[in-house]
């Protein structure tokens, strides 16, 4: 396929799981500010923006949800993300499925159409809810009409590309030892956060009841080969796509590419969460995003950017 | 019911006739036809008494027959249809631009097969011609310094490309795919009223307007031979392929859009899926050593052959408009390397500007040693004396066309002007009279198309489209097009004009 259109759906993928977590994380933090102590908000706030990738703030926080969720003119906003996907879509219309292209304007119209309110009710809510679950939809009538060629395995690169710097942004965010000390019962009430924020609380009951100690909570949301918000999980589908889009190759090596796809996973995959953190996890989610944003930049090293020189084929 | 026959549309010098009641003699169709104009112009439908010509007899007896629901419900379904597909255009010039689905007329104009044979032989008999001439043109002029075509002429001409001066195209072939445009007089003979050889656009309508007439109308077809159309995409992939540079066998193939913006965007996309070609942009392509390659994830393809929806200027920031996003810059050194075929070639708009137009039948007695089959219609020079205080005198009757443009664009239609609009092209025409020709006001002819549950006469040309590869192949009709407001003789779709499907019989009736 034109390296132009893999480039567009590989984003596509990337901006819309961007748009489905912030989105994700905004419901949490707007729900649980409701009956939680005043003085909990300002790092509240803090560690949200940490765990978005993105600079502190000294901004109120009704300016930073509204600046976070409706901003056209913020790239980091849900709004500003779904119009990039949909623009990316709109370029490459005729390679998607006509269903798809569909349900991706509607979103989009959606968006748009939503004015909200200043104050904290529940259309905010509303616009969280029905961007998940736009999102959620495109990738439901995704899965059901394209064909898994090329252009499927960019879509899967991107989106768990993104989701694996996500969740280990947050994981960065929620479970290492901040700045100001704190008491055991705020450890319990981030962590459900945490897990509320991967919509992996059910999950992570089913499988360890309502015990939320630190090294099973982490564990679960780095190294679980099942949920599907783990970063392991995530690896693992990186590596599939990868594979798959190696495959096509004729004649150039990607050998690069693969290694550190299989290394991403490896090493999420055979660690014990005891051993991560023998080693730190601060330097384990280090690893993990580097590796990532090398597998991102061999990505279109080898499919999108290549040099002439390198790769005049038949 | 009293039948009032009126001509809605009045042009100049026409008689304007006596209240004559329509004789229909099909009963039912009187509603539809109340108000049916029948003189003034060649009706497709309608003989002068209000009788239907013999090849409409029965598709006139199938609509006069059906109840009003089936027609609407027709009319519904049709428009779902196009909706559905997006086969939209943009309408510019009434303050913004609007993206409208592309208005379809139920009823299909019908040509007989003996018409169809005479629009035939004398369009491939004029392409021949212009092909011949684009490459006398840029091979020494032969014409020219014969004196048949003036020299200034075409070297004043916009669209003449020195850079394609001694070029090389495979086969020789500069126009591999043509659209001209035919009206019928009132007389009822075809007449040339300009050639497009650029980029001429149009197809997927002609293409989509059969399948739904199929889809929708299914009935009306029973009682028909008609020659099918759907074997487009095939030849102009045939005709593509004919376009390999030499020692090419087995021709990667690509369809050049300038992107998802351009007005006819539906059509490019259309064409590439129908053929199974790659759709491509400028910034998909490079070239290197004075090959072209795309660029995919497989790495570098070569491309042998473009089917190119960009304009010359566009084509290449090398070579051309520099500031031009839409080129790919070095692919006239691929071209003129003989590493790269092009539909069209570079270069083709010198033959059809509406100045050089009024030579094309001189060309054909040159090149050809023949008559033309299918006439020109008379044209006035603006940058001699005489004709210009002519027609300068007579702006009122005439049509004054821009010479470089297309899209009907740049165009004063004399008896719809105002004054103002008069003046205007006036102080033009004596600024760059190089830029203008002027025409005779047509009496194009009229053909019924469904409105609001009326029979009503609307204003149609026709365009085949023509191609030219190991031969030259026009698939049988060709767009109709409608100039939808009552008495407007505007077709282009880019100002609000429709289609109709165009049927040509396998036999006269």
């Amino acid at each position: 396929m034109l390296s132009r259109v893999a480039d567009s759906l590989y984003w596509i993928a990337r901006y819309l799981e961007r748009a489905e977590h912030t989105s994700r994380l905004l419901d949490v933090n707007l729900h649980l500010m409701l009956d939680q102590s005043a003085w909990l908000e300002e790092p509240r706030w803090r560690r949200l923006l940490v765990s978005l990738n993105l600079p502190p703030s000294q901004e109120a926080p009704e300016v930073l949800v509204r600046r976070l969720s409706t901003d056209a003119g913020n790239r980091a906003s849900i709004v500003a993300c779904i119009a990039a996907a949909r623009e990316n879509a709109r370029q490459v219309r005729e390679q998607i499925s006509s269903k798809m292209w569909e349900q991706m304007n509607r979103l989009f119209l959606r968006v748009q159409q939503l004015p909200l309110p200043d104050t904290w009710d529940a259309q905010w809510y509303e616009l969280y809810r029905e961007v998940r679950e736009g999102i959620q939809l495109f990738h439901g009538i995704t899965d059901a009409t394209l064909s898994r060629n090329e252009g499927w395995h960019f879509l899967q690169a991107g989106r768990y590309l993104e989701r694996a710097i996500s969740v280990t942004s947050l994981l960065e965010s929620y479970m290492l030892p901040g700045s100001e000390p704190e008491a055991e019962h705020q450890h319990h009430e981030r962590r459900v956060e945490l897990l509320r924020s991967c919509e992996a609380l059910d999950a992570y009951c089913r499988q360890f009841t309502a015990d939320f100690r630190a090294d099973q909570v982490t564990g679960f949301l780095l190294l679980s080969p099942e949920f599907p918000h783990s970063v392991h999980f995530a690896a693992i589908r990186i590596q599939e796509a990868v594979d798959a889009l190696c495959a096509e190759l004729q004649g150039r090596n990607p050998s690069r590419i693969v290694r550190l796809a299989g290394r991403l996973r490896s090493n999420l995959g055979f660690s014990q969460i005891d051993e991560v953190f023998a080693v730190g996890l601060r330097e384990h989610i280090e690893l993990v995003q580097r590796l990532c944003g090398q597998i991102h930049t061999t990505l279109y090293q080898v499919f999108i950017s290549y040099q002439i020189e390198a790769s005049l084929v038949g | 019911m009293n039948h009032r026959a009126y001509t809605t549309s009045s042009l100049p010098g026409v008689p304007i006739p006596v209240n004559e009641p329509a004789q229909s003699v099909f009963p039912g169709w009187q509603d539809i036809l109340t108000g049916y104009p029948l003189s003034g112009a060649y009706d497709e439908m309608f003989q002068a008494g209000g009788d239907p010509r013999p090849a409409f007899r029965r598709l006139f007896e199938q609509l006069a027959a059906m109840p009003a629901e089936e027609i609407e419900r027709a009319q519904r379904a049709a428009a779902l249809s196009f909706l559905r597909q997006g086969i939209t255009f943009t309408v510019y010039g009434r303050g913004d631009q609007t993206e409208q689905i592309f208005p379809h007329d139920l009823v299909p104009r019908i040509l007989t097969r003996t018409e169809w044979e005479k629009i035939e032989r004398g369009l491939t008999q004029r392409i021949t011609a212009l092909n011949l001439f684009l490459q006398d043109l840029y091979h020494g002029g032969r014409i020219l310094r014969d004196g048949v075509v003036p020299r200034e002429l075409v070297y004043s001409c916009r669209h003449f490309r020195r850079e394609m001066q001694g070029v090389k195209v495979p086969r020789n072939l500069y126009i591999a795919v043509a659209g001209s445009d035919l009206v019928r007089l009132p007389d009822g003979s075809f007449a040339v009223l300009e050639d497009n050889l650029r980029v001429p656009s149009g197809v997927s309508y002609m293409l989509t307007n059969r399948q739904v007439m199929k889809n929708v109308f299914p009935q009306l077809f029973q009682h028909y031979s008609v020659r099918p159309i759907d074997q487009y995409g095939e030849e102009l992939l045939a005709t593509l392929r004919a376009l390999a540079p030499a020692g090419c066998d087995q021709p990667t193939i690509v369809v050049l859009t300038p992107g998802v913006y351009n007005s006819a965007y539906f059509e490019h996309a259309f064409l590439a899926r129908q053929m199974g070609l790659e759709l491509v942009e400028g910034r998909d392509l490079v070239t290197h050593n004075n090959f072209v390659y795309m660029r995919t994830t497989a790495g570098l393809r070569r491309v042998d052959v473009i089917y190119r929806r960009v304009d010359d200027e566009f084509l290449d920031p090398l070579t051309f408009r520099s500031d031009s996003a839409l080129g790919v810059a070095g692919l006239m050194h691929a071209y003129r390397a003989g590493n790269l075929g092009m539909a069209n070639a570079v270069g083709t708009g010198v033959a059809d500007d509406k100045a050089v137009y009024a030579w094309v039948p001189d060309m054909i007695r040159y090149y050809l040693a023949e008559d033309p089959i299918l006439p020109n219609v008379e044209t006035y020079r603006l940058d001699q004396r005489s004709q210009r205080d002519w027609v300068l005198d007579h702006l009122h009757e005439l049509v004054v066309k821009a010479t470089g443009e297309s899209g009907g664009y740049g165009m004063l239609i004399g008896p719809h002007s105002t004054t103002r609009e008069r003046a205007e092209f006036r102080e033009r025409i004596l600024e760059k009279p190089r830029d203008y020709i002027a025409q005779p006001t047509l009496a194009l002819s009229r053909a019924p198309c469904l409105m609001n549950g009326r029979m009503v006469a609307r204003h149609v040309d026709l365009r085949p489209y023509i191609l030219y590869g190991e031969k030259i192949t026009i698939v049988p009709g060709g767009l109709t097009r409608v100039a939808l407001r009552e008495g407007s003789l505007v077709v282009n779709s880019s100002q609000g004009g429709g289609s109709k499907d165009t049927w040509v019989l396998s036999g006269d009736e």
